[in-house]
């Protein structure tokens, strides 16, 4: 980690991804803000989320698994070039969190009415599939 | 049990909520999934910190507070959810073994622009050790629905 002179305002970095499995979702929702929208694919739809949607504050953890993470690898970049490293204190706090769009859960549930049609197009088989399809942003 | 709506909220107290007890196994735990420093990790290293002692994750005490939220009256509100945190204050470290108490003050409760049907409600929620130490103060609003459209639904 960098020492507070080494800090540049207006820096940016790109410190990892993270994954939301519905797993995930409804295991972090279950003990801390269990909403029936964290919990339920069905409710989550039915929510302004518009799917199973991850608790805010599970995103804030990830959020901060992935910056501690980060800054673990940079320490042990640094050690390994001998440099000295900085051990950061704690937080007073945040301002102005946004959740401004729903985390939703990477899979999306495809439910399809798959119909068999003859030669003389009547119906011979049919039956209601459901599967689970990978939403484009996944990860 | 009857489900509460925007109308429920007027702007003072509201209300006061547990007390839950937090144990070191837990602090341990969420630090070790979501925010593995060493003074929310390691006692050697915690003595060692500005805070002198193994504290949790103040995202644990935040999730802890979303909990005893839902537990107090979230889970019979009819919340649409939250935009987000106006402000998350962190005073003073969650200990293992603290006994927590939430009071909930409403800020502010107005009619939605963008969605009447609904309202938004600003709560401050003040969370204290047994001591009656602040352990933080967060304003956050909640998207709460009206009466008549509860009723309507």
């Amino acid at each position: 980690m960098r020492f507070f002179e080494d800090i540049e305002i207006g820096a940016q970095r790109e410190f990892g991804s993270f994954t939301f499995t519905a797993g995930d979702i409804k295991k972090f929702a279950m003990q801390f803000d269990p909403q029936r929208f964290h919990l339920d694919e069905e409710e989550g739809r039915k929510s302004l989320f518009g799917g199973l949607a991850a608790s805010g504050w599970h995103v804030a953890a990830v959020c901060m698994k992935l910056l501690v993470a980060d800054g673990k690898r940079l320490t042990a970049e640094a050690v390994a070039r001998g440099e000295k490293v900085a051990v950061w204190g704690p937080s007073p706090g945040f301002r102005e969190l946004r959740w401004t769009k729903p985390v939703l859960a990477e899979w999306g549930i495809l439910q399809a009415r798959n119909t068999g049609i003859n030669q003389r197009g009547e119906v011979v088989f049919s039956f209601l599939a459901t599967a689970f399809v990978p939403r484009r942003n996944a990860g | 049990m009857t489900t509460l709506t925007f109308e429920d909220f007027p702007p003072g107290h509201f209300g006061t909520f547990g007390p839950r007890h937090v144990t070191r196994e837990e602090i341990l735990a969420f630090a070790a999934e979501y925010d593995p420093q060493p003074m929310h990790l390691d006692e050697a290293a915690a003595n060692a910190s500005m805070l002198k002692g193994l504290s949790g994750s103040g995202w644990h005490l935040g999730s802890i507070m979303m909990r005893m939220l839902f537990d107090g009256f979230i889970g019979r509100t009819a919340s649409l959810g939250s935009p987000g945190v106006n402000e998350m204050r962190w005073m003073a470290p969650l200990r293992p073994g603290d006994d927590l108490t939430l009071d909930v003050d409403v800020a502010e409760a107005r009619i939605s622009n963008s969605r009447p049907e609904t309202g938004i409600v600003t709560f401050k929620g003040t969370i204290r050790n047994a001591a009656g130490m602040v352990l933080c103060e967060m304003e956050s609003p909640i998207i709460v629905r009206r009466r008549d459209e509860a009723g309507a639904k």
